[in-house]
């Protein structure tokens, strides 16, 4: 029998361990010791970071979607048929179809959503840009924006910690290259004590937002939204009222993995250096479905799936442990619509970004096509 | 019944002791407990600052060698 690897999810991470296995144990996959099946949910594979894009009309939506069975290794198994049920005691994963899937090595990579159903109000009244119909209908709304209110709203967790940031400079950069940033008022929340959980982040970004006059509040963690008034209230008692509202919704983990008692809120308790799953020697974790105290992002899912590679290519090969995560994050920040900066750090090494430049920008638009190198565990 | 549960936020940059408290007492339900463990000392006086605001209880602090452990109980 081959050892049998199972991924359980077809985004970023799942998909870099996907082709990285591929490739370093092609002796293997070609003797047939060695079998990697993919169990995802979609036929298509999204570069998510650049819906932050479609708002503003800097990236058209098939730029995004890839066939994931071209993105993958033809030598993986790849069904799409999500998975229902994960027993690690029995070592199988059930699927919504029927199908039963055993294996050695369990990989979970089932990523994480927004739930803007969880705030009363917020699906009726909230923008959001985290998936593509959100992303439709702001740009719609930005469209047809004339002036008025704005509100920039962040809640806890979610991932891509830059990205409520990123909108807020991009918006003041295309509110003010269509003649409306005087008739705007834009007001930035968040759920802690400064602008951003990045301490040098928040510290940079606060005088940036005094000098092009962006408001805003902290320690305001939602608690509802009234659509009739267009209000939304914070947890901690105050009140702001919109004309436009985005929103930065609360996320969960997939729903399967509460549905198997991996984890609450759909977040697995992952051993933070070895990646593995808390109690499980052959089940590992990457990606936003880690309940580690780490940023949820993509960065984050690919420097954990390049370690996962390396470690399961050498317990399968050699017997032996690799090498452990560092917790190594890496973050583009657009800092408008022109500019950029970025901001790197692990476990150890605190994050220092650098002065926004128009060559990072570039760098940041050059890497929404070398996603896709990434994705194919080329990059 | 009452749960308690630990954070180890040590060493976490982003998103932090206070963000990690945040999403863990969503999940929570009234009476849990959360400790969350932070090598931030910003942590000692910003956790209790916020807790009070939103109406949760503060349980204490406790210092360790380079790291706090802040208790927090869901209020409501």
């Amino acid at each position: 029998m081959p050892k049998s690897v199972l991924i359980v999810g077809g985004g970023l991470s799942g998909t870099i361990v996907a082709n990285g296995l591929c490739r370093q144990l092609a002796e293997e996959m070609r003797t047939g010791a060695v079998a990697v099946t993919m169990i995802g949910t979609s036929e298509t594979h999204m570069y998510q970071p650049g819906l932050l894009y479609i708002p503003f009309g800097r990236m058209r939506e098939q730029e995004l979607f890839r066939d994931q069975r071209r993105v993958l290794d033809r030598r993986v198994n790849f069904f799409v048929d999500p998975a229902a049920t994960i027993d690690v005691e029995t070592k199988q994963v059930t699927t919504e179809s029927g199908r039963v899937f055993t294996y050695d090595y369990l990989v979970l990579a089932t990523g994480s959503r927004i739930m803007p159903q969880t705030i009363p109000g917020m699906t009726e009244a909230g923008h959001w840009f985290y998936d593509l119909e959100g992303a439709r209908k702001l740009r719609d709304a930005l469209n047809a924006f004339q002036g008025g209110r704005i509100v920039v709203n962040v809640n806890a967790p979610h991932k891509c910690p830059v990205a409520p940031l990123e909108v807020t400079f991009m918006l003041y950069d295309f509110l003010k290259a269509r003649g409306l940033w005087d008739k705007t008022e834009l007001t930035y929340t968040y759920p802690i004590g400064r602008l951003h959980a990045l301490e040098p982040v928040a510290h940079w970004a606060q005088p940036e937002f005094d000098r092009i006059g962006v408001k805003y509040e902290t320690f305001f963690n939602t608690e509802s939204v009234d659509p009739a008034t267009k209000v939304i209230k914070s947890m901690e008692g105050s009140e702001i009222a919109f004309d436009l509202l985005i929103t930065i919704p609360p996320h969960a983990g997939a729903p399967v993995i509460e549905a198997s008692n991996l984890g609450k809120g759909g977040w697995v308790p992952t051993n933070s250096r070895t990646l593995r799953r808390e109690g499980s020697d052959n089940v590992f974790v990457v990606g936003d479905t880690t309940n580690i105290p780490i940023s949820k992002a993509g960065s984050t899912a690919h420097f954990e799936a390049d370690v996962l590679i390396d470690n399961l290519v050498s317990l399968i090969q050699e017997g032996r442990w690799a090498r452990d995560y560092d917790g190594k994050v890496f973050c583009f920040v657009e800092t408008g619509l022109g500019a950029g900066t970025y901001v790197w750090f692990n476990y150890t090494t605190p994050p220092n970004p650098g002065p926004p430049s128009q060559m990072i920008h570039w760098f940041k638009l050059a890497y929404n096509r070398l996603y896709w190198l990434s994705a194919r565990g080329l990059l | 019944m009452a749960e308690r549960q630990t954070i180890d936020a040590r060493g976490s940059f982003c998103p932090g002791p206070l963000m990690e408290l945040i999403a863990a007492l969503k999940l929570a339900q009234i009476g849990d407990e959360i400790e969350v463990l932070s090598s931030d000392k910003g942590s000692v006086t910003d956790v209790p600052a916020w807790v009070a605001k939103v109406g949760h209880a503060y349980v204490g602090t406790t210092e360790h060698d380079g790291y706090w452990a802040v208790v927090v109980r869901k209020a409501k």
